[in-house]
């Protein structure tokens, strides 16, 4: 790494950067893109630590260490993903992550000390698109930072739109659209989405999803998928219907359709 | 108390048979002592009726007989006391020296008992005699004559014999009058025995229901203590130490929750600088990959990378098992192809090729996806690390009284365990052979299965294949207790 990318790596940290000057840089080490992570975390070791690890795979980072620093950091460093930790002082991370949420569709990965079931279940539900266990490795958390990414970048030709229903579905501009109207979908759960849709009528496993969608272990979390199901229900499906789109096939896992 | 042989000398049938002893031996002593008296008082006024009677006559006839008797004087005094029609069945009989009259050919002197002989030469008696299976009331009454004895004893006796079977029957009556009354007053004590040892076992029993509770871990059971008898002073006492139990054991529980909790607080609290300090390690693998260091300096790099790893696990590894203390575990149960997930475990691992698989297709379970490969890995790790090639994994379903199971076999061909640790193999930091000490794991990874094996319900065995190796079975419901996590 040289003199250059460490003092600029520093200045990132230190002082957050219009989002105007934003620039797509490429990593010093890596062929991949470089990312601007904002990193909101509250014991400053574990942030500095992480920073440490993010910037030498050749990230942009902005680390804040509450709730309410956090937030304003969304607005002034204009991050392309989020990494979040569910404990903070003043806004817990819950709060800080539905909020994010509301504003638009950052890629959030949380963060969670405790692997404590509630967390994870609270976590996914406010929105969160993954999670990772402290200690985390930075190797790890870069591969869950690439796969978080990966959802959104999907290679299908161009201008192609598929009708299912109300849902008209466009896999390069990663757009979906309800009865004409656009739908603000999460990273995780456009991705989802895209991976049934893909397959009408192919039931596909917990496991299966968590591969795919999550580059998770087929045999990980498939709480995962339920909470991202479970949101994406509520903005696709009618409420107080059976759900038409994204259906359960109890004892096998999901499938889209048939319609 | 078990069978129902037990049973029959349990306290409730003991204390109805003594009470039932009690009231049959009084009830049959006072049947035995009325019919007693009454039977006495009814043959005294029998006897004294009879004897009476007999004197009078004899007195009345005798003054008319001369003396000394010929056969003919003493035929008439037969004939004469005998009177017909006044008195029923009388056989009488006179005799002196050795001449004897009687109104009955077949009586002879031999028929009167000798006793009642020498007694009847000078005073009146009786005596009952059996004579052809009927009880006869025998009278002897000395003759006295006035003249010419001056009322001396003549030596004549006239013998009455009168059948006694009015007094029989009436005797049969009272016996039977005696039974009547003492059966169903036995009877009744048998019914009233049964009640009061029922009243008096009602707190026994309650004591034998309240210790049984106490016995099944419920220490918060009280008895009602009512009245101050023994058993009550019991009943108090079992409180007292129910209460002592309680107490005691709420002592050790919070002790164990604090000690548990120290656990949890500590790998708690390491985690967070673990946290740091494992988000470089990466950082400093690279550099000590890096050719410009000084040898130490990567070899330090080195070490402090790999311990900060191995501590990373350690503290993980402890927090699970914290998790399982705290029960905080959770089982998110989906239902999943069985070979399959053992096949994706396997080869996450990269150990497809180390193990030999019989995993039969179609094997369908409720099981937590991520728990179930946390088992399966631990087994296989560890039989690749303690055990020999070839580990073998096999996969079979079995049908038993509480439904299907699923058991998965993880066998080696290593030296197998010995028998004293077969059984503490899932012991948290065991390690069987002290030279293993330092190995790459834990130490918590077979308590950690053991843990996740029973959340799900099932059981984990380990024991030593007849041929050599070490083989663990685990055994998990093919149903989860809980529902499948659904959230349609």
């Amino acid at each position: 790494m040289t003199a250059f990318g460490r003092e600029e790596d520093r200045s990132v940290t230190t002082g957050p950067i219009a989002a105007a000057k934003r620039v797509r840089r490429r990593g010093l080490f890596d062929t991949e893109p470089m990312v601007r992570v904002l990193l909101i975390e509250d014991d400053p070791a574990v942030a500095e630590g992480l920073a440490i690890g993010l910037r030498r795979q050749g990230h942009a980072t902005d680390v804040r260490h509450t709730g309410e620093d956090g937030l304003a950091g969304v607005a002034a460093f204009d991050p392309d993903l989020i990494v979040l930790d569910l404990m903070l002082p003043g806004i817990d991370g819950f709060e800080v992550c539905r909020r994010i949420r509301r504003a638009g569709n950052l890629p959030v990965i949380m963060l969670t000390a405790r692997n404590e079931d509630m967390d994870v279940v609270l976590g996914l539900e406010a929105g969160a698109d993954d999670y990772v266990v402290k200690p985390v490795q930075a190797r790890v958390l870069e591969a869950r930072i690439r796969a978080v990414l990966r959802r959104t970048e999907s290679a299908a030709p161009a201008g192609r739109r598929e009708v299912h229903g109300e849902l008209t579905l466009d896999r390069t501009a990663l757009t979906v659209l309800k009865a004409g109207r656009p739908i603000a979908l999460a990273p995780s759960e456009l991705r989802l989405l895209l991976a049934l849709s893909a397959s009408p009528g192919q039931v596909f496993s917990r496991g299966q999803l968590l591969e795919s969608v999550w580059e998770h272990p087929y045999l990980g979390d498939s709480r995962l998928v339920d909470a991202c199901v479970k949101r994406l229900r509520i903005k696709i499906e009618e409420p107080d219907r059976p759900a038409r789109y994204i259906q359960t096939v109890r004892g096998f896992g999901y499938r889209f359709g048939p319609l | 108390m078990t069978g129902p042989l037990a049973r029959l000398r349990g306290l409730r049938v003991r204390l109805a048979s003594a009470c039932l002893l009690v009231a049959a031996f009084a009830a049959l002593a006072t049947a035995a002592l009325t019919y007693r008296e009454a039977r006495t008082a009814m043959l005294q006024r029998a006897q004294d009726s009879v004897v009476r009677s007999v004197r009078d006559r004899v007195e009345a006839v005798a003054p008319s007989v001369p003396f000394p008797p010929d056969q003919a004087a003493l035929e008439r005094i037969v004939a004469l006391v005998d009177t017909r029609g006044n008195t029923d069945h009388w056989i009488v009989a006179a005799g002196y020296r050795d001449l004897w009259a009687t109104t009955d050919r077949v009586l002879t002197p031999d028929a009167i008992p000798t006793a009642l002989r020498t007694t009847a030469d000078e005073v009146t008696a009786f005596q009952r005699v059996e004579r052809e299976g009927v009880i006869w009331l025998a009278v002897g009454v000395p003759v006295t004559f006035a003249k010419p004895l001056n009322g001396v004893l003549s030596g004549v006796q006239v013998y009455v014999l009168t059948p006694m079977r009015a007094q029989m029957q009436e005797e049969a009556a009272l016996v039977r009058a005696a039974r009547k009354g003492a059966i169903p007053a036995v009877l009744l004590a048998l019914v009233l025995a049964l009640v009061v040892a029922g009243g008096v076992l009602r707190p026994v029993r309650a004591l034998q229901r309240a210790t049984r509770r106490l016995a099944q871990g419920r220490l918060d059971t009280r008895l009602q203590v009512k009245g101050g008898d023994e058993l009550a002073d019991l009943a108090r006492d079992f409180n007292h130490t129910a209460a002592a139990l309680e107490q005691h054991e709420a002592r050790l529980r919070t002790m164990e929750a604090r000690a548990r909790g120290f656990a949890a607080d500590v790998s708690h609290e390491l985690r967070t600088p673990l946290a740091a300090m494992a988000a470089v390690i990466n950082v400093l693998d690279e550099d000590a990959a890096a050719e410009h260091l000084d040898p130490d300096t990567a070899a330090a790099l080195r070490l402090v990378s790999a311990e900060t790893g191995k501590l990373t696990r350690l503290v993980d590894d402890l927090m699970e098992i914290s998790r399982f203390d705290a029960g905080a575990a959770a089982l998110h149960v989906d239902e999943l192809d069985v070979a399959e997930a053992v096949r994706r475990c396997l080869a996450a691992r990269s150990w497809s090729g180390a193990v030999t698989t019989h995993l039969p297709e179609g094997i369908r379970a409720e099981v937590d996806p991520r728990r179930f490969d946390v088992v399966v890995a631990n087994l296989v790790g560890n039989a690749l690390r303690h055990g020999a090639p070839p580990v073998e994994v096999g996969l079979g379903t079995e049908r038993r009284a509480d439904g299907v199971w699923i058991v998965l076999r993880v066998a080696d061909r290593g030296p197998g365990l010995a028998a004293d640790t077969l059984h503490r193999v899932f012991e948290r930091f065991y390690k069987a052979d002290s030279a293993r000490a330092r190995s790459v794991g834990s130490g918590l990874g077979m308590a950690i299965t053991l843990e996740n094996v029973r959340l799900h319900d099932g059981h984990i065995r380990a024991a030593n294949r007849s041929d050599g190796g070490a083989v663990f079975t685990v055994e998990l419901p093919r149903y989860a207790r809980i529902e499948v996590t659904e959230d349609a």
